[in-house]
Parts: structure tokens; C-alpha cells; sequence
């Protein structure tokens, strides 16, 4: 974390960053896939009693509706990594186009892309996804659609910024005049070379879509009541807060550690695939 | 200065302009009818082309358009389907409550992240230098209703000394009232809001502290301070300032959600109210002014990092500062 001792060692890629978020995320990603094969009740078994505190059998207690908290938790942890990777598989392929046409274009074409661009950004993205939900009804779907087009336009920024650098290096220039084909320069100096910043930022994105999808669970416009999110959990559990604080706080604290853990995987992948690079965040 | 201020302006003009385009065809092409909010289940089709007839949408989709920039021109954003009411003078009562959240929201994140940032990099390598890191890595992970939601429980819920929600009734006519009732929302989003801003004042800092203008300052006898300020801060201050648009306008939307934990009366309850009910000019209106504002942050935010960095404002007519490459 300090700058002294990221100096001195440079050469070695310091990892504990890597490890250390490979570890909350992979706890999270393992509960979702435990979530597939087994499940303390069923999502819809309501006969815990209500408001149950945490402990035998349910062993965090049960929701206002009688379901049991750990169960509705692990398909919150499914839906949470869904909608992640499901926004930024959107995200990523849509920036990634849009971001290599506007760098690769004329100067006019660049700057109507780049306005455009500007003004996609300044919509944000929980108003985005409203929009989106607005017109196809509240659903999990709705919402990837709608934060992974709103990441798009970030992606795409980005994107354009680095292949623009890219493509002004000399050994583009060699490689061009020594006969390659723009599509080659593309997937074998432009993409690779892009690739370390693209997939940190990706990583970062990672994050805010899970935090976006839970806010637009938590306002009523994420996926509806079979599939448990954990934005909707807070939000059904916030009135009952004082009778049943386990419900406020589980949903949370795994929110937490899932972004926490990505973030500190994008951190890590950041310092050992480019050591030069100041941190800048 | 003067070029680079007409060529922003248009920009501004322009972007104004297609995000009212934008705004216009995503709500119009999306599928369902705004009609259908007008009306109950099974209406006949008559009903549905009156209802039509009755909002316009039968007329062409370009008539559609310029009439409606023309009534945006006249500040007239329509009346709610469901209430009836003008929609503009709806949203101006509810600004009442969400501009002094974002502006305070905003201002405590400033204050917060300023010092905090700038002790994170100073005292990079003790153990609070680090601590701080570590708490502003966990700020950004952070999702801001469940910040609102603990603070609810432990201040309103517990401690018993501030409102768990809620607005007076007659907004400002005591001051003292309102902003009791806005302290825990504001907090809520500073809090947030300057986890992230903490790890750009720190980075910017570090910069500056890693500078050989700073060495040189000190080694030709400035004291720390008097370096730092004379040229330390001016160099931080540019990258920082960059942002600050764009958190500004984050914190704006943490405001959107954070009202629905208070129940607070502002822009961000009567959307997602507008949403719940369908009603098309409630929720084009919220996005019409909501995303102006973002634009025209975004415009102010750029005109100030000019006045600030000497080194912008000398290459004239450049392109705009993030613009790269």
C-alpha cells in the first residue's frame, strides 16, 4: 500500500492485493455455485415461522415472509455474479467496438463519436437502467442490459484513448509498411497491447454493475420476487431492522466483500501485469 | 481562452440538443404504449385512440419531437398522467430538497477527502497512511443505501437523536428542521462519496510529494508549507478539480437512490414513484432536467480546470481536457 516500499519492490509483482481479492470473490463465487447443487430450504418455503433471530434450524434466520435467510443469501450471491458478468460481457463487447471504430476513424467521424460518447456518460447509469426497465418490465435482464449498455460507453471511451496511443507508435507505422492488413494490426499489436488497461477497468466495472443492480433491486426495479437479490432483501428487511438486524446485515456485508474482493483482484492484476504504472486510484 | 470558450459552448449546445434527441426516441421507441397508463385493463380501442389522440402519440414521430422541444423551450414540461398536475412546477417544489443534498453531500465529501487524502499519502507509510487506504478501499465497494440503512439503525433506530426520515412539511420555513432531517442523508452520501475522492486527492498528492519542483523548493530553503502551497497545491489541485465535475454529478445520484432510504420528497422518490406508475412525462421530465444538469456540471467543471491549469489554457483551441490522446 505505501509508496516506499512499492518501490523497492518493483521486480517482484507484489501479489498479497491478488490473493487477498481472489479470496472474498472466490468465497462469493463459491456460494453461488454451491447455490445450484444445494440449498439449506427451498427459495420458496415459507414455513420457518416470520423474523426468525439467527440459529437453529435457520441459521441466520428467517425473512418477514418466513424464508430462510442463508438460502435466499446464496441465490442472492447467483444474481449478484449474473448480473456482473452479464453487464460486463455487454459492456466490454459494445465498448470495445464502438472504442476501436472511434479510434481507428477520420477526425470527424472521432469527434461526433467522442460527443456522443460524452453524452451517453452523462447519462448515469442507475437513470439508464431505469429507462431500460421502464420499457421491458422490472427484470434481472432488463437491468444487465441497462448497466452494460451504460459501461459501454465508458469501455468505449477508454478504448478509443488506448488505441489511439497504440496505433501512434512507430512499430505500428513497421508493421503496416512492411505489409500487414489493418485487421492483423488489430488483433496482433493493437488487442494485445490494449488488453492489461482494458481488462483492469473491466474489472472495476465488474464491481460497480453488481453495486448498480443492487441499487435497482433495492428501488424495486431489479429482478422480481422468485430470484432473491440482494438489493430487494435490504430493502425488504429495512422496516424490520430492529425486530431482525441479520437481514440488514448479511445481504450488505456480502455486497462488500464481493466488490471489495474485485476490486482488490483489478489492484492486483494491475501491479503485476504493469509494475511501471503509478497507481492511480 | 475566448476560442476554447465558444468551441465548449457549442459543444454544450450540441450535446443539449441530441441528449434531448436521445431522451425523446428512447422513450418514445421503447415498446408499450404511454397510452395504456391513461387507461384501465380492457379498454377498447377506441378509448386507446382517443387516449392516443388525447397525449399526441398518433401524430408523426418528428411532429412528436419538435412540438415537444418547442413546449421544453417554453419550460413547460407537460402535466403527470396520473396526478394531472404540470409536471415543472412539481419538480422545482422537489429541488427544493435535492439541491441542498447534493450541494451539502458534495461539500462534506470535499472536506472529508481533502484532508484525508492528502494525510493517506503524506504519512503514506505508517500504519494510519495505510488504514486510511484500506477504509477508502472499502468506500467504494460500499453500496449507498445500505450506508443510509446502518446509519438509520444506529442514530434514528438506537441512539434516538436524529429523524430516521421524513421532510418538514413546509420545506425550509425552519431551517433548523430541515437540515436535521437532511443530516443523516447527507452524510450517507459524503461518506460515500469521498471514499473515492480520498484515492484521487491521495494519488495526487503523492505526485506532488514524489515532485523534483518540491525537492528543489525545499532544498533553496521553502519551508514544507510554504512549498506545498506555493507550488504543491496548485499542481494537486488540477487533477483533482477534473473529477470533482464528475463526482458532483455522482453525488447527484446518490441522492436519487438515498432519498428513497429517508423517504425525503425529492427528485429521486418522484422518479422511482413516476416509474412505479408509468407516468411517461413525470419520468421524461426527471430525466430532461436531471441530465442538463450533468451536461452543464460537465461544462462548468471543464471552464474551471481551464482556470486553474495555466498549461490548458495556453494551448488554444485544443481539444477538451480528457479527451486524450
Amino acid at each position: 500500500m505505501s509508496a516506499g516500499r512499492r518501490r523497492v519492490s518493483r521486480r517482484v509483482p507484489r501479489s498479497a492485493t491478488l490473493i487477498a481479492g481472489c479470496v472474498l470473490a472466490g468465497l462469493v463465487l463459491a456460494v453461488a455455485v454451491v447455490s445450484f447443487f444445494w440449498l439449506p430450504y427451498a427459495p420458496d418455503d415459507t414455513t420457518g415461522g416470520r423474523l426468525m433471530p439467527p440459529g437453529l434450524p435457520h441459521l441466520l434466520g428467517t425473512d418477514k415472509l418466513g424464508r430462510d435467510l442463508l438460502t435466499q443469501l446464496m441465490i442472492g450471491a447467483r444474481v449478484a455474479l449474473e448480473a456482473g458478468a452479464g453487464a460486463v460481457l455487454i459492456g466490454g463487447l459494445v465498448g470495445l467496438a464502438g472504442g476501436l471504430a472511434a479510434g481507428f476513424a477520420t477526425r470527424w467521424l472521432d469527434d461526433t463519436l467522442s460527443a456522443l460518447l460524452d453524452i451517453l456518460i452523462a447519462f448515469p447509469t442507475v437513470l439508464l437502467a431505469m429507462l431500460v426497465t421502464a420499457a421491458r418490465e422490472a427484470s434481472l435482464g432488463s437491468a444487465i442490459i441497462a448497466i452494460g449498455l451504460a459501461m459501454s460507453a465508458i469501455v468505449a471511451r477508454l478504448t478509443r484513448v488506448l488505441v489511439k496511443r497504440v496505433l501512434a507508435q512507430d512499430f505500428i507505422t513497421a508493421s503496416r509498411t512492411s505489409g500487414t492488413s489493418w485487421p492483423r494490426v488489430v488483433v496482433e499489436h493493437v488487442l494485445p497491447n490494449i488488453w492489461p488497461t482494458l481488462s483492469v477497468n473491466l474489472a472495476l466495472q465488474f464491481g460497480l454493475a453488481v453495486l448498480a443492480e443492487a441499487s435497482l433491486s433495492y428501488l424495486g426495479l431489479g429482478a422480481p420476487p422468485p430470484n432473491a437479490s440482494w438489493g430487494r432483501m435490504l430493502q425488504e428487511a429495512q422496516a424490520s431492522v430492529f425486530i431482525a438486524p441479520a437481514g440488514v446485515i448479511a445481504p450488505g456485508v456480502l455486497l462488500v466483500v464481493l466488490v471489495v474482493g474485485v476490486n482488490l483482484i483489478a489492484d492486483g492484476v494491475r501491479d503485476v501485469a504493469d509494475p511501471t504504472r503509478r497507481r492511480t486510484r | 481562452m475566448t476560442a476554447y470558450l465558444l468551441r465548449r459552448t457549442a459543444f454544450l449546445v450540441v450535446s443539449l440538443f441530441l441528449a434531448a434527441v436521445v431522451l425523446f426516441l428512447l422513450l418514445r421507441l421503447l415498446p408499450g404504449d404511454p397510452a395504456n397508463a391513461l387507461l384501465s385493463v380492457g379498454a377498447s380501442p377506441e378509448q386507446v385512440a382517443a387516449a392516443r389522440h388525447a397525449i399526441g402519440t398518433d401524430r408523426p414521430l418528428l411532429q412528436q419531437f419538435v412540438s415537444w422541444l418547442g413546449e421544453m423551450a417554453r419550460l413547460d414540461l407537460g402535466s403527470s398522467f396520473v396526478s394531472t398536475l404540470p409536471v415543472g412546477p412539481e419538480i422545482a417544489a422537489r429541488l427544493v430538497v435535492t439541491v441542498p443534498l447534493t450541494l451539502l453531500s458534495f461539500l462534506l465529501a470535499v472536506v472529508i477527502a481533502v484532508p484525508v487524502g492528502f494525510v493517506a499519502a503524506y504519512r503514506a507509510s505508517t500504519w494510519y497512511g495505510s488504514v486510511l487506504s484500506a477504509l477508502s478501499q472499502l468506500g467504494i465497494a460500499v453500496p449507498v443505501f445500505w450506508v443510509g440503512m446502518l446509519l438509520i439503525t444506529v442514530f434514528a433506530l438506537h441512539l434516538g437523536v436524529l429523524p430516521a426520515g421524513g421532510f418538514p412539511q413546509d420545506d425550509w420555513a425552519d431551517p433548523g428542521e430541515a437540515l436535521t432531517s437532511l443530516t443523516l442523508p447527507v452524510v450517507t452520501i459524503a461518506l460515500v462519496m469521498s471514499a473515492s475522492l480520498i484515492r484521487y486527492v491521495r494519488s495526487a498528492t503523492l505526485d506532488v510529494l514524489g515532485s523534483d519542483y518540491l525537492r528543489t523548493a525545499r532544498a533553496l530553503g521553502s519551508s514544507f508549507i510554504g512549498a506545498m502551497w506555493r507550488h504543491g497545491l496548485r499542481n494537486a489541485v488540477v487533477p483533482v478539480v477534473s473529477i470533482l465535475g464528475i463526482e458532483l454529478a455522482t453525488t447527484f445520484l446518490g441522492a436519487v437512490v438515498v432519498e428513497s432510504v429517508f423517504a425525503l420528497p425529492g427528485l429521486g422518490t418522484m422518479l422511482v414513484k413516476g416509474f412505479a406508475q408509468h407516468d411517461y412525462p413525470v419520468i421524461q421530465g426527471i430525466l430532461v432536467v436531471s441530465t442538463f444538469a450533468v451536461l452543464v456540471i460537465g461544462f462548468a467543471a471543464d471552464l474551471v480546470q481551464r482556470l486553474v491549469d495555466p498549461r490548458l489554457r495556453r494551448s488554444l483551441g485544443g481539444r477538451f481536457p480528457g479527451d486524450g490522446a
